[in-house]
């Protein structure tokens, strides 16, 4: 058994590196026509996830950008490509705002 | 609260053009659950006859939108009535707005075309003004019932949402 026990070991380090290397799902729940938290951190290549629990369908739009659709009761999700500070909105409300700053 | 009477009586004569502000009594509970169903009843009424009319895809979708939207509510408003056992009454508010919003009906369905896009969103706009408007001023601080308040103030948001749509999609018209 103990001859296993060290290349056990490497390898699971090797995977724990490897999962705190891994891109991360940030969430971000919307509820009674808010988007909270509404100012997020991420970084490339993380995925930025909206819960809707709302009985409203929503939106995360980026002007001139991309668009997330949020039906009531569901979720919706994208991949952050670039670094930068991403000012998103509901279209449906636009008065609903968030804020997403992706590192490199 | 107490020195209000004669500033508010002033105020009232002031606005007294608009439907919110014919009542001079404070709505007791049953009443505001009753305006605030009704405006977004009514509201869903036009929205239809502008999905029927409109060849816009910018309207029809805003249009859209205010139908799920204020159906949306307006089940929860009716789930909420039930659970506080309050039976919505009907008052001269509810039936200036029902009244108000009959005769702007009458006034689109002889529109055509881009003139009738623009009297639909321009009177969305001003319709969710108003509202907002009496929610801010009436309907919230008179609503003694805090799931009743919290639920206005809910409504609140997703109307002043739907002023900032509604200005959005009158901006883009040409």
């Amino acid at each position: 058994m103990s001859k296993w026990r060290f290349p056990v070991l490497v390898a699971l380090a090797l995977a724990a590196g490897a999962v705190s290397a891994q891109a991360k799902t940030i969430t971000v729940t919307v509820d009674k026509m808010a988007f909270s938290p509404a100012d997020i951190t991420a970084k490339v290549g993380d995925t930025v996830e909206w819960v809707n629990k709302d009985v409203l369908a929503h939106t995360a739009t980026v002007k001139g950008g991309w668009e997330v659709m949020l039906p009531v009761k569901k979720s919706g999700s994208i991949v952050m490509d670039k670094a930068g500070t991403i000012n998103y909105f509901c279209r449906f409300h636009p008065n609903m705002k968030g804020k997403i700053t992706v590192s490199p | 609260m107490h020195i209000r009477p004669l500033a508010a009586m002033a105020a009232l004569c002031l606005l007294a053009a608009t439907p919110f502000a014919q009542a001079a009594d404070k709505p007791t509970d049953p009443q505001i659950a009753h305006i605030a169903y009704t405006a977004g009843a009514l509201d869903v009424d036009v929205a239809k006859l502008a999905i029927s009319k409109s060849h816009n895809k910018d309207i029809v979708a805003f249009a859209k939108d205010m139908v799920r939207d204020h159906e949306a509510v307006n089940e929860q408003a009716l789930a909420l009535v039930k659970k506080l056992k309050v039976t919505p009454e009907d008052n001269a508010t509810s039936k200036a707005l029902t009244k108000e919003i009959t005769t702007e009906k009458a006034k689109l369905e002889k529109l055509k075309g881009a003139a009738f896009d623009k009297a639909y969103i321009d009177n969305e706009v001003a319709y969710h003004k108003q509202v907002n408007k009496a929610l801010k001023s009436t309907l919230i601080p008179d609503a003694k019932n805090a799931e009743l308040k919290d639920f206005l103030k809910t409504g609140l948001k997703i109307f002043e949402g739907h002023e900032q749509h509604a200005e959005m999609v009158a901006a883009g018209l040409k």
